[in-house]
Formats: structure tokens, sequence, C-alpha cells
């Protein structure tokens, strides 16, 4: 298939892979922030190809991974009103949150439906005038003005029953919080490259600038992913940390201009509770005042029992890559696809998802 | 009477009273007469001999009516399918409609003309079949079930524990237009791809194959679920490893597209009209050449092999050279994110 083949091209690969094992001669931790890095990466077996002082680990960059189990509650609880629809992508159905998962509050006939894109959230709304059309907006700057597209949309077209339930997350943020706690050591990181499509590269300058970490930022084909590890080899090799875009044919430095300002328009930062990492300063999205009367948050007001986890469920690390899956305990057994105890492993970008989908044989459970 | 082509079910059409008559005379029997059907009795009477296989499934597909086929063509073809993989050559089938109050006559006639059409393809006959009509939101538009019979030749043993290390596997053609030609038009998820469904009945093709060669040791249609729980599931039940080929396996650019765009894996998108096959490894070639000789099977290839090693998984080879797992699907076929 043409402008994807190109990127999977076997001999490419492998000539990318000898020039990495000739530049690599100190042991060094990637990070890719991106979930679906981290699924290209299993997907493809690229670990397996890569030379073994390299080691990666996956970050938090899975929207539906990070949205902490009060905001799920608060959407099973919003399903569960009369007279209401709730409009989400396809991942959040089947994470489960303190007490329940959507799936289940579906199964006991709330009106829960998936959609691909805030369009469709708008249509159902247009078409069910007298319900109200709740979209639980989740994901990262990518996502986001999409879902301010919707609003202002919906304010212009005065569709009155449409509203939205915000867990929207900005990455640089958290990058940086995850850095500050000293918590987990690494050279180098793969930044997101869907992210980095509306930020543009200079919101995450300041990863090598005031902890020179190397960067780079990845497409999610093969290719994509290995020309970025050999970049971040030469940068750490060199002691030379920079920002360095490996994805120029979807990136440009300022990012998406007109994306950001319409969600600049509808979203101010707040400071938000990820999954597993806690409390960030401003880097939540929050629906201004002068669009409340579309926030979810603002119209409905439920009294929610306390959030609770699984001790045993160790997203939390996993997502400030501080552990891997496989140092799970419950990674393969009481936690599967089919049963899944955390998010990480129920998203189509959640880091436990990846490694048991693609793991290898050889070694049980372990894809490494 | 039943005269007006704008004419719709009602209730009374299940009601087994002078409608429902009516619709069977005027409606089921033009479409589907033959000689046990139209004694109407209360049981299709007929004489069968030899090892009998026996298969029933229940269709209740959302659009009914798709690029590519309908849930007509798809209730014949399921289940003249699942006799195909069991190496019987399908004779007689029961067809059940529950309708819901309200589905357009055209409608009905639409799907008793492709029900017509494609049971005449597969030479397995209609003898037995029920009409209920429900109220409205108790079935959506129409549900359809259908029970087939046919006969197994005496040297044909198929079975997915059959396999055996050293075997070839062979996929009779492209994954996952089905499914994708279903999804391309459900609600909220509208777009536009030059795929159809490749709804078909296999029995032919599979007559063929085994014509060329009866020592075929399993066959199996990777409906839902797709070409990768089909793999694992033969590879439960023989305890033997798979071991496929990801650069083998043929999909059409269009669905490649479309899964690329939706975040979706070929390898677990339905399939309506493919089988794959486990044969000796000196006969592959030969049915493969069979194979591609029918326009069912023209794009039939190798995509791997049973292995000794990791009994009762699947592995694939990925295009880079590594090879991972290929597990079941696993939950509903859900879109990424971002």
């Amino acid at each position: 298939m043409k402008f994807v083949d190109e990127y999977q091209d076997n001999e490419l690969a492998r000539k990318i892979v000898s020039e990495i094992a000739t530049l690599s001669t100190i042991p060094i931790k990637l990070m890719e922030f991106c979930g679906g890095h981290t699924h290209a990466i299993m997907r493809y077996g690229l670990r397996q190809l890569l030379p073994e002082n390299i080691e990666m680990r996956s970050g938090p960059g899975c929207p539906v991974c990070v949205t902490a189990n009060a905001d799920l509650d608060k959407a099973i609880a919003l399903s569960l009103l009369p007279n209401t629809i709730i409009t989400t992508f396809g991942d959040m159905i089947r994470v489960p949150g303190s007490y329940s998962s959507l799936q289940q509050a579906r199964a006991r006939g709330a009106d829960i439906r998936i959609v691909y894109s805030t369009t469709d959230a708008l249509e159902i709304a247009r078409n069910n005038p007298e319900k109200a059309v709740i979209f639980i907006g989740i994901g990262f700057e990518t996502t986001a003005p999409t879902v301010a597209a919707a609003i202002v949309h919906a304010q212009k077209e005065g569709i009155k029953n449409f509203s939205v339930l915000s867990c929207h997350k900005l990455t640089p943020p958290v990058i940086r919080a995850l850095l500050e706690s000293g918590e987990v050591k690494i050279d180098g990181i793969i930044c997101p490259g869907h992210v980095c499509v509306i930020t543009g590269s200079r919101p995450y300058e300041f990863i090598p600038r005031e902890y020179q970490i190397a960067c780079a930022i990845s497409g999610f084909e093969p290719l994509d992913i290995l020309l970025c590890v050999y970049k971040l080899v030469k940068q750490i090799e060199n002691d030379s940390p920079r920002m360095e875009i490996a994805y120029s044919r979807a990136i440009k430095p300022e990012g998406n201009k007109p994306a950001l300002k319409l969600m600049n328009e509808v979203f101010e930062p707040a400071d938000t509770v990820w999954r597993g990492i806690g409390t960030v300063p401003c880097s939540g999205l929050r629906i201004k005042e002068k669009y409340q009367c579309f926030d979810a948050n603002k119209i409905f007001k439920i009294n929610m029992k306390p959030a609770r986890e699984n001790k045993a469920c160790r997203c939390g690390d996993i997502l400030r890559a501080t552990a891997t899956p496989v140092e799970c305990q419950l990674f393969g057994k009481a936690c599967t696809p089919e049963k899944p105890v955390g998010p990480c492993m129920v998203s189509s970008e959640g880091a436990c998802a990846a490694y048991y989908q693609y793991r290898r044989p050889e070694k049980g459970h372990d894809a490494s | 009477m039943i005269q007006d082509e704008n004419d719709i079910i009602l209730l009374a059409h299940g009601s087994g009273g002078k409608l429902s008559h009516e619709l069977v005379e005027n409606k089921f029997l033009p479409f589907l007469s033959n000689p046990v059907l139209d004694k109407l009795d209360d049981s299709a009477v007929f004489e069968v001999r030899g090892r009998i296989a026996f298969t029933t499934d229940s269709y209740v597909v959302n659009p009914l009516f798709f690029p590519g086929g309908d849930i007509g063509k798809l209730a014949v073809c399921g289940t003249v399918n699942d006799l195909s993989m069991s190496g019987a050559v399908p004779l007689y089938m029961s067809l059940s409609l529950i309708i819901e109050e309200g589905l357009p006559m055209k409608e009905l006639e639409q799907v008793l003309r492709s029900i017509k059409t494609t049971s005449e393809e597969t030479g397995a006959q209609i003898v037995t079949g029920d009409t209920k009509v429900v109220s409205h939101g108790q079935a959506d538009k129409l549900f359809i079930n259908t029970t087939g019979i046919g006969i197994i030749p005496d040297n044909i043993n198929i079975s997915g524990a059959g396999a055996r290390v050293g075997n070839k596997i062979i996929l009779s053609g492209t994954i996952g237009d089905h499914g994708i030609a279903i999804m391309s038009l459900r609600e909220g998820l509208k777009f536009s791809v030059p795929v159809e469904s490749d709804c078909q009945p296999l029995n032919k093709l599979v007559q063929q194959m085994l014509e060329t060669s009866p020592t075929i040791r399993c066959l199996r249609d990777p409906t839902r679920g797709g070409l990768a729980t089909t793999l694992n599931e033969i590879a439960a039940q023989s305890q033997k490893g798979i071991l496929i080929n990801e650069d083998a396996v043929p999909v059409k650019e269009a669905v490649r597209a479309a899964c690329e765009l939706l975040g979706l894996d070929p390898l677990y998108i339905a399939n309506e009209g493919k089988l794959v096959a486990v044969v000796e490894s000196s006969e592959a070639d030969k049915i493969l050449a069979s194979m591609k000789r029918n326009p069912y099977g023209k794009d039939a290839a190798i995509i791997g092999e049973i292995t000794a090693e990791h009994a009762g998984k699947t592995i694939m080879k990925t295009r880079l050279g590594s090879s991972r797992m290929l597990d079941m699907l696993s939950g509903d076929l859900l879109p990424r994110i971002c």
C-alpha cells in the first residue's frame, strides 16, 4: 500500500538497525511517550531487532489509561441518568472504573454509543432533541481541538442538548512532572507523533534544554520508529541532547495553528488527576466559562462514591515508566484483555494490551 | 391479499391465520418451490444415506443489504459453508425468519430472491421453514436462522484436530472484505470504500479441492474473529503450533487502508466467503493450483505451516522478520482514539 509499505521495508529496517548497532556503545533507556508507539514497537517486534543495550519503556501516552477513575466513575454515573445518551470513543467502554464500566452500564440499559468523531456525537444530539447527549472528551492535544470544534459548532447551530465531560489532558506538563519526580532515569524520549502534529515540536524543547534528555518525534510506522531510535542513540552517544523531528512529513515546529487556536478558544488549562501519576498542575483542559452551557461538569451535579483502585494493579507504575507490564504480578494471569483489571490492558494504546497481544511465546509472557 | 408492492409486514402475517398462509403461498413458495417443500407438511420428509453433517446458524446482520450481499445470501452461504468445512455436500436446509413488523414487503422479497439465487448456486434446497412476526423494537427488521444437513463422502475425514506437523496452511483469498464492507455502512462510521463483502458459497470450491486431494486434514471458514481466531482454534484443537508469514496473507489495498485509518487489524476482521485449509505438504501446490482455477479461490495462497513448536499457539513472522504471537480476538473490535 502506497505511503505505508515504504515505511515497513524489511531491507531498509535492517540497514537502520545495523547502523544503530554500530553507533550504540553504552546501555541506554528510552521512553516512548505514546501508546501508539508502544503498540507499533510490539506489533512489528522492533525490540527483537534492536541491540540488547537499548531498553525501551512505555510512558503515560495512552489517553484512556491516564483517565482518572473518578472521571470514569462520573461518566458511568451520567450514563445512568434518565433521558441521557453517552457518546464516547470505543476504548473507553471496556475500561473498569471503581465499581463498574460503561460496558456494564450499557448492558443494564444505559444508552451508550461508540462514535468515531465528535461530528457523529453532534449528529446524535440533532437527531435526539429530547435527550441530553454527553460526549466523553478524552485524549490529548490530538482530540481536544475536534471537541472544541464540536462545541463551537453546537453553539453556532444552537444545539442545546449537547455537552462534553472534559477529561482532556496536555502532554508537556506530565512529561515535566515525570522528569521532576526523579523516579525514572531515562536517556531519551520518543516524543508523541500525533500530538506534535497539533502542538508542533516547540512545547517539548524544554526537555533537552532543562533536563539534558535526548528527544526525537516519531511517526508510527516501523521505519519511523527505528529512524527515531537512531537519532536518539546518536544524540546520546555524542552527548548532544536536542529536539529532532524524525517525522517531518507530518510535523512542523509551530504545529497546527488553527487547531491550537480553536482548542484555546474553548478550553483553558487546569490542574487535573492522571491515573497512576496524581494531580499534575495545569495539565488538564477545562471548558472556559463562556462555553459552560456545554460543560457536563457544570450541567449535571451528581454525588459520587469515592473512587478506588485495585491495589495489586501496577498500571500507575507502568504509566510512570517505573515498571514494565511483565513486572506486574497480575499481567497475563488475573489481568488479560478478556478480564482487564487496569486500563492499560484495555486500551488499544495501553502498554499491557500491547505486551500481551504481541508477546513472544519463547519467554512465556515476556515480550522483550 | 398481498398485492401492493408498498405493503409492509404486519403482526397478522405471523399469526398462523389467513395472512400467514398468503405470505407462504404468494411470497415464499414462488421463490423457494421444490417437491419436498411444496407438500407443506409439518416436516420435510426425505431420504439420506451415509455420514451426515448437521449445522445451524442465526443471522442478525445490520444493515440487511450491503455491497456484495444481503442477509438472505449470508444465511444460505453461512450454513452451506459450515457444512462444506466438514467436507460435506450440502443437501437440505431449513429457513426460519423472525420479522419485525413494518418490514417493507419489497425488502422481504429481495431477501427471498437472494436466498433463491444463492441456494440454487449451491444446490442445497430449502425444504422446511417458519416465520414469526414480532412487534416493533423486539427484533431489528429481520433475523434469519438456517439449519443445514449434508453428506460426507466415505473417504473424507476433516477436523480441526487433524492438523499434523509439516502440513501447509492455505488461505482461499483476501481477508477482511466482509467486515470492512459492513463497518463502512454503520452509523457513525460512514466512509466509502471500494470493497464488497466476500459473502459467497464455498461448497463447489471445497468439492473441487477434495477431488484434487481427498486427504485434506482440516477446513475452517474464518468468519467472526477473523483469520487469527480461526488459526488459534486449529492450533488449540490439534495441539500443534502454527507459523504464518504476515507477508503471505492476501489483503486488499482498500481493506488495509481502512484498517490503517481505523486502527484495526485485518487478521481479526470477519470474512464470509473464505476458507483456511490444512493440507499435506506434498499436496499443497496441487490443491492451490486447483483452488486458483475457481473464481472463489483465485487469490488463494499458502500462508504458513503446522509446527511441533509452540503447541496450541499461533506465531506470526512479521514483515520485518521478527516474530510474535497471534492471539484470538478479545472483545469487540474497537476504534482507537488517536
